[in-house]
Formats: C-alpha cells, sequence, structure tokens
C-alpha cells in the first residue's frame, strides 16, 4: 500500500472518485477492479500525449486511442467526459436503458471511442489497420492501444503483433495492462505470459517495462516512443488490478462487480479521499 | 470468375485512391500488376484471417475500403467474431471475397467447402451478399460494391463458369443493380428462384420444362441480401409453384429466405414450395464441383424432375 500512496496524486484520485460516482449513481456495476488498472496509463495518454480535438472527436489527423481491453471502459468514460468529448452528466447513464454509455465502449454511439471493443483480442489488429493507413497517407498521426493482459491470452493478439512487426509500424504503441490477474485468478495460474518481454521482442518490438501507476515513468516512456525508430513499441505496464483503493486493490471480487451498495459505496469514496 | 473480380479492384484501385488489397496467403502472382503499381496499397497478410479482418476494418474506419481475398471458409468460419463485431458492428465499407463459394474446392473435402458462408453471413445486421452467376455479371457488379457504405460478402464460383447473365440482360433489358432481382424468364406453372453459379443449369431445366408442357419463369439473385422481396412477391401471387435452387445448405440460405418471406406475407394464394439445396450433413464425397452437385441432385436432370413432382403435386 506504500507503493499506492507514494504514486496517488490528485489526479489519479479525482478519475477514481468519478468512476465510483459513476456507478453510484447509475446501474451499480461494472469491471471496477480493470477501470482502477488502467486509470494512470489513460490519463497520461489523454493528458499529455495524444492530439485530440474534443469539438470535432474525428478530425483525420488526431492519434488514435483503442481501449481494448473493453471491459475498463469506465476509466476510459471518466477521461473522455473529463476532456470534454461529452457532459459529464452522461456518465449517469452507466448500461442504463436511456444511456449511450454500456458495459463495452461503442464506436458509433461515443464521441472519442475509437473502436468498439469488449470481445477480446480485436483492438490490435484494428489499431494495425489505423497504424498502416497512416503510412499510405505519410501522416505523422499514431495509434495507442491498451491491451489486457488476459486479453493477450487470444490468438488474434499475436496474429496482429506479427503483422506490426512485419511492418514495423514505428507509429504503433502497446501499453499492457499487465496487472496479472485475469477473472478466475492470475496469469501465472491461468494462462502464464512469461518470458512476455521476450515474446514481444521476438514479435519485432521495441520493449519496455514500467510502473503504469507512476504517471511520470508513463510519460517519460510514452514521450519516448517509439523506442525503436524502426519497430512498433510496447511498454508492459505493471499494475495492480483494484488500484487506488485498499477495498479493491488486488481483489478479484472487484474484477467485475454487480449491486455495489451504498455501504460499499461510501467506503470507496471514503478510502479515495484519503490523502 | 476470381480473375475478373481481383483485375476489377486492380482497375477501380487505379482509380480510386481509397481502394486497397488486402491477401492471406494467395498464388504466387497474384495481381502482380497491383502490387508493382501501386505497392503502398497492396498487402499479403499471411494466414491469419483474424488479424486480416481486424486490420481492413482499422483502415475502413480510416476511409479506405478494402478488398479482402482468400478462401471462402477462412473469410467466413475463421474469422467469424471478427466479421460480425470488426465489419457489421462498426459498419464498414470492407469487402470480402470469398474464393470457392458452395463446393467448388469438391476434392479438397469439408475444410474447403464453403456451404454455410451465405446462412452464416445473412443473419448479420449491415451485411450484403452477392453471389454472382458468371464472370460477366462479376465485371457488372464489382464496381456497384464501391459505394455500398457496409460490408459485402462476394461469392465467388470456380472460374471458367458458363456465360449465361449477358445475353439474358440484353433480352430482357435488364441493367445490375444491387439488390435486385433479374427476371430472366416468364412462365405461369412454376417460379424457380436461384442464386450463383445454379443459374445455368435451372436456364437449362426451364426450357427442359416448357418441352414438357411447364412454363417456369426464373428469377436469379445476384444479391441474397438485401433479397428483393417486392420481386418474389409480385411473382409469388400469381404463380401456384416455388422451386429455390442454391449450392448451399438446406438451412439458412436463399431457399430459407424466400421461405421467410412468402410464409410472412399472409395475403398469398396457396403456393407449393420446395428448396434444393445440399442435404444438412458434410458432403460424404469428393470428385468435381460438378459431381458433388449432381451427387446431391443440384443438376439439371434433378431440377427438373423436382420442379415437374411440384407442379403435379
Amino acid at each position: 500500500m506504500n507503493v499506492m500512496k507514494a504514486h496517488m496524486n490528485a489526479r489519479s484520485r479525482e478519475l477514481r472518485r468519478a468512476i465510483v460516482e459513476t456507478i453510484d449513481k447509475s446501474s451499480r456495476r461494472g469491471h471496477i477492479g480493470a477501470a482502477f488498472s488502467v486509470v494512470e496509463i489513460l490519463s497520461v495518454l489523454y493528458d499529455d500525449i495524444l492530439r485530440f480535438d474534443p469539438k470535432n472527436p474525428r478530425w483525420h489527423e488526431r492519434d488514435r486511442c483503442i481501449l481494448s481491453k473493453g471491459h475498463g471502459c469506465l476509466a476510459l468514460y471518466a477521461i473522455l467526459a473529463d476532456k470534454g468529448f461529452f457532459d459529464r452528466s452522461a456518465l449517469s447513464g452507466f448500461c442504463m436503458p436511456d444511456g449511450f454509455l454500456g458495459g463495452h465502449p461503442e464506436y458509433h454511439k461515443i464521441p472519442g471511442v475509437e473502436a468498439s471493443t469488449g470481445s477480446l483480442g480485436h483492438g490490435l489488429s484494428i489499431g494495425v489497420g489505423f497504424a498502416m493507413s497512416a503510412r499510405i497517407d505519410k501522416s505523422p498521426r499514431r495509434t495507442f492501444v491498451i491491451l489486457g493482459d488476459g486479453e493477450c491470452n487470444e490468438g488474434s493478439v499475436w496474429e496482429a503483433a506479427l503483422s506490426a512487426g512485419k511492418h514495423k509500424l514505428s507509429s504503433l504503441t502497446i501499453l499492457v495492462d499487465y496487472n496479472k490477474q485475469q477473472s478466475y485468478g492470475t496469469t501465472f495460474e491461468v494462462q502464464d505470459l512469461e518470458p512476455f518481454a521476450d515474446k514481444w521482442r521476438a514479435f519485432g518490438f521495441a520493449v519496455r517495462d514500467v510502473d503504469g501507476h507512476d504517471t511520470c515513468a508513463l510519460r517519460s516512456a510514452l514521450k519516448e516512443c517509439p523506442l525503436d525508430p524502426a519497430k512498433p513499441s510496447v511498454l508492459i505496464c505493471n499494475t495492480i488490478k483494484g488500484y487506488g483503493s485498499a477495498i479493491t486493490c488486488g481483489n478479484l471480487a472487484w474484477h467485475h462487480k454487480t449491486k455495489v451498495t451504498e455501504d460499499e459505496i461510501a467506503a470507496l469514496m471514503k478510502s479515495l479521499g484519503e490523502e | 470468375m476470381r480473375k475478373t473480380s481481383l483485375n476489377m479492384v486492380y482497375e477501380m484501385a487505379k482509380k480510386d485512391p481509397r481502394v486497397v488489397f488486402i491477401g492471406s496467403d494467395l498464388g504466387i502472382g497474384t495481381l502482380k500488376n497491383f502490387k508493382e503499381e501501386m505497392p503502398d496499397r497492396f498487402f499479403m497478410e499471411g494466414v491469419s484471417e483474424a488479424n486480416i479482418i481486424g486490420v481492413a476494418a482499422g483502415m475502413a474506419l480510416d476511409g479506405r475500403v478494402p478488398y479482402i481475398n482468400t478462401i471462402a471458409t477462412f473469410i467466413t468460419r475463421r474469422c467469424f467474431e471478427q466479421v460480425v463485431l470488426d465489419l457489421c458492428l462498426h459498419n464498414v465499407p470492407v469487402r470480402l471475397i470469398g474464393s470457392g463459394g458452395g463446393v467448388v474446392y469438391a476434392p479438397l473435402g469439408p475444410t474447403h467447402l464453403a456451404t454455410d458462408d451465405i446462412a452464416i453471413l445473412r443473419a448479420l445486421p449491415n451485411m450484403t451478399i452477392i453471389a454472382p452467376a458468371d464472370a460477366d455479371e462479376m465485371k457488372r457488379m464489382m464496381p456497384l460494391t464501391l459505394d455500398i457504405p457496409g460490408p459485402v460478402y462476394i461469392r465467388l464460383g470456380k472460374g471458367g463458369d458458363p456465360l449465361v447473365t449477358t445475353s439474358l440482360m440484353e433480352k430482357c433489358g435488364l441493367t445490375a443493380k444491387t439488390g435486385k432481382a433479374l427476371h430472366f424468364r416468364t412462365g405461369n406453372d412454376i417460379l424457380i428462384i436461384t442464386t450463383g453459379i445454379m443459374l445455368k443449369p435451372v436456364m437449362d431445366a426451364a426450357k427442359a420444362l416448357e418441352a414438357s408442357g411447364i412454363q417456369a419463369s426464373v428469377l436469379h439473385m445476384p444479391t441474397i441480401k438485401p433479397l428483393d422481396s417486392k420481386t418474389i412477391l409480385e411473382l409469388a401471387t400469381r404463380i401456384p409453384a416455388i422451386l429455390t435452387v442454391e449450392e448451399h445448405t438446406i438451412i439458412g440460405g436463399l431457399g430459407s429466405a424466400v421461405a421467410e418471406i412468402i410464409s410472412e406475407a399472409g395475403n398469398l394464394p396457396k403456393i407449393k414450395f420446395k428448396r434444393l439445396g445440399l442435404p444438412d450433413r458434410f458432403p460424404e464425397v469428393y470428385g468435381s464441383q460438378a459431381s458433388i452437385l449432381a451427387h446431391y441432385g443440384l443438376d439439371t436432370k434433378n431440377i427438373v424432375l423436382t420442379a415437374k413432382g411440384l407442379v403435379q403435386k
């Protein structure tokens, strides 16, 4: 927990509180652990790295960011609302009949969402397509794809990795949310990915390990991308599922939670309010 | 038909910078001219259909019109979820050119027989399905695919299929249009509805039936989805028997689509109805496309017999 407190800044707390408020005011459900895991990854991308225009979400020369682990969408919705892609009041429609923010993000419904994801193993191929398309245009626009570690069980991720490596897509950066927990248990017991960095290297990527909750470290690593001018980059972001609150931190019961109670909401908000 | 289809992709790419081509691991020299003249828009991405569909979706979301070609089974079954989500859910203009629709790859066995492609793709929102009868029709239809806003599946025949459509189009004064049925023969005893390369044996059967005193209408459906239900229903109001003929499993294809339309119409007179297609089992035999079709009764002789039986029922 000391590690956690060292990295949690006001921005990280604010975004996590927005996630809890979303659940509180809407369907009382969601992949809370998965969302808390990617808060810093998303906030650094949207605060410091990506070029975009929330008033013109389909601006052609924008950078593309795909949350391929679509179940972490609560964090994406919090940041998109924060950036003005849509009004914050929309968050209370999460998974609700009259809302447009579903349990997984949809391209045609949500401004700022670049691809509909939810079924794992789709986002990287779409991202490779974005990067190849930018290359045809000789455009400097870049593509960022956030993968889950459990998602890397999917063969299609590695088909896409082969393709990205073959084309030396240096405009493509993957951020793997390596919290080492999937739905049933640890990644080591369900489907071990190690040696993970070596696998990416073997597929033609330049690889770096980074603390996925350390915004300074993330910012620094992302600003250095492409890590190799002739290769796609992958940042293996070492994270903790449910990071940010002692209640959810590393607790698989919060991977996907339904019927979240008033008491749990209060406890989560309290834990996130602590300095 | 495949050669014509791919050559049309090349011709369209020369004129339209949105067009890109993606193959899996096609035969050596495929679209050599495309690769040489427009290398930045030609891709051969290996035996990885799921990735190819996703990559094409990404390009299409970016404003391009990717044409993908590989064997029909692999471009439909192998990457089905990518087709559903990456293409149909996003409703992007990706074109799937499926080589060997039906039983073209007869000698290669069930792994290569695309006998369920129409059924599985017909269930998908936003998908257009076209199945030309010959190379001439392919040449007429390919340019029509360019500006369809959503995904399109283009079902290819074997190649060297008999050329039947051009003379019929001219004789009947018809022009090619996506989603439009082609009424190639008029008769009031039975309506035979078909698609793809089955048009030729159906036309031959209609001629043979005439010699037996049975007047058959023939309706060719180069577009299976969206299906021209208006034309089917117009004919169904005045023709008492309908026979569908397709190189596809009896479940879920053209025959099923026609059955759905006429059974829900409500105001039709009583219609005698029969579907001819492949039975609900994996083909047990090898041989040639023609021999498998004949084995399962998808030849002129059996179409005539079935039509007679239906009319005289």
